[in-house]
């Protein structure tokens, strides 16, 4: 599992990027109460905003970490947004990208270097 | 926006409100706060918790269902002592600064109140109470040296103005809180909302009002500030109760569609507008007893003859998404120019649902009606609702 500096986490699954958001941003953010994600099938731009999340306390955005494709959406998030906090490395992912090259992955923190990073 | 990382950041506190953590004001419950695990956050000059492991929508939840201790030391507790001895002369004196009814405020009661500025505007909103020999009164911590500074100038010459920086306020809210509190401080039960009364207690006296800011039974108790610690860890110990922070405080008073200073209420809104019509009672209107005479007096009387033009209005949108503080709102799905703006929005954690107050034009300020508000540049449908959202559980 690779990680950026917004905090999310990035896992490669039958050659596409999973992508949520770290236990650490899950408890930073609160409680989710709604998650407002993007259409299947759409080109995005790394920075991009992709997702909205919005907790008890405050509205916050998913940047698309890399180029690339989105090509599935978590959707059972629209219905149970707690599962960002029940499970935000697992059940709580947010969305699936096709990228050109898995090889981006690489220039990413792995676990021992985020760990440094919120430490 | 930038990130999950500035969520911390987005919590909802007006940017005014924040200081330097150097120099920030720390109350006397602070070290406990510390100990139960709150994450500590500037408010008002203060360093407050604005929640505690639960977290906001536990605490909240848990709040609505058995009973939450709140610290609410940063507000200001002031006692208005007529110099004339008479309390009934610090009433009238009081009524030059708020359209309220003090005169007729019995002994042992206390009414929501709010002062005006001479354009009829609000400068901030307290609780007055009548006691013996002294009228006492909860401020906002935010606006409470402007108050005593405007006390001091309009009535300083009738009454002596004490702030209480001695004393502690706490505040236990929710089904359980007569319960918990009666066992400290025996009686408390008997009393209905609204009343005050000093209750005798085996580490002496307290001040209590049967009152809160969270749509909840509960009680506020001024405490001098050397026994707080010790009547928290008290009211803790009971298996009811749970440690509340900022955060859930304000979920909690905006299901109870209560008006937050600085956010629903200001200097730009005047109380008929604000829907607090309910807090000026008769003596004070036209053709009452003491008609008139409190700041603002010509513009407020006129908006209870004829109504105001715009009004703070309940709003429920309709999908999942929060309409939060600033959201614009629309009368339709395209076009227009703005016609309203959301004062405090977020999600309800005992509705379900999320929720939000707003000002709206009194011709669209009806309820079942539909406004759309613009979040993240797309116009989201909302519908007009009555508050409180919740209904309220106080003991009448």
């Amino acid at each position: 599992m690779k990680f950026t500096e917004q905090h999310e986490w990035l896992r490669v699954e039958d050659d596409l990027v999973v992508v949520g958001i770290t236990d650490h941003a899950a408890e930073q953010l609160g409680d989710v109460v709604f998650v407002d994600l993007p259409e299947e099938g759409t080109t995005v731009s790394k920075d991009d905003e992709v997702v909205v999340i919005e907790s008890v306390k405050a509205a916050s955005d998913i940047l698309a970490p890399l180029d690339g494709e989105i090509v599935e959406v978590n959707q059972a998030l629209t219905e149970t947004p707690a599962k960002v906090n029940e499970d935000p490395t697992g059940d709580g992912w947010f969305f699936k990208m096709k990228i050109e090259d898995l090889s981006a992955l690489d220039e990413f923190m792995d676990e021992a270097a985020y760990q440094a990073f919120i430490d | 926006m930038g990130g999950v990382r500035d969520a911390a950041m987005h919590a909802r506190i007006r940017p005014g409100e924040w200081v330097a953590m150097s120099g920030l004001l720390r109350t006397a419950l602070y070290d406990l706060h510390l100990e139960l695990g709150a994450k500590m956050v500037p408010f008002a000059g203060y360093e407050m918790p604005v929640q505690y492991g639960l977290g906001v929508m536990k605490e909240h939840l848990h709040c609505r269902v058995r009973a939450g201790l709140f610290d609410v030391s940063h507000m200001g507790q002031v006692s208005l002592r007529p110099k004339s001895g008479m309390v009934e002369h610090a009433a009238i004196a009081l009524e030059h600064l708020v359209p309220v009814d003090l005169v007729g405020l019995k002994l042992g009661r206390q009414r929501y109140a709010m002062f005006t500025n001479d354009a009829g505007g609000i400068l901030d909103d307290l609780m007055v109470a009548r006691r013996c020999d002294d009228l006492f009164l909860v401020v906002n911590a935010a606006c409470k040296a402007e108050d005593l500074a405007h006390l001091h100038a309009a009535i300083g010459c009738d009454c002596d103005i004490v702030e209480l920086t001695d004393r502690a306020l706490l505040a236990l809210q929710g089904p359980e809180a007569a319960a918990v509190l009666e066992t400290v401080a025996p009686g408390v039960s008997d009393m209905r909302f609204m009343d005050v009364a000093i209750i005798d207690t085996a580490d002496g006296p307290l001040w209590v009002s049967r009152s809160g800011y969270t749509g909840e039974d509960g009680f506020e108790i001024s405490v001098p500030a050397e026994r707080a610690e010790a009547l928290a860890r008290q009211l803790l110990a009971h298996e009811a109760v749970e440690a509340i922070g900022l955060g859930a405080r304000d979920s909690l008073r905006l299901e109870a569609g209560l008006c937050l200073y600085g956010h629903d209420i200001d200097t730009g809104t005047s109380p008929v507008e604000a829907d607090l019509a309910w807090a000026i009672q008769k003596a004070r209107r036209t053709g009452g007893a003491r008609e008139g005479g409190f700041p603002g007096a010509a513009r407020i009387l006129a908006e209870l003859a004829t109504g105001a033009a715009r009004q703070r209005v309940g709003l429920r949108p309709e999908g999942r998404a929060p309409m939060r503080e600033g959201t614009a709102l629309f009368a339709a799905e395209t076009g227009g120019d703005p016609v309203g703006t959301v004062t405090s929005g977020g999600f309800g954690p005992s509705v379900g649902v999320p929720v939000s107050m707003a000002y709206v034009p009194v011709d669209l300020a009806l309820e079942g009606a539909k406004l759309w508000g613009e979040v993240r540049g797309k116009r989201l449908p909302a519908e007009i609702v009555r508050l409180p959202f919740r209904p309220s559980t106080y003991k009448r």
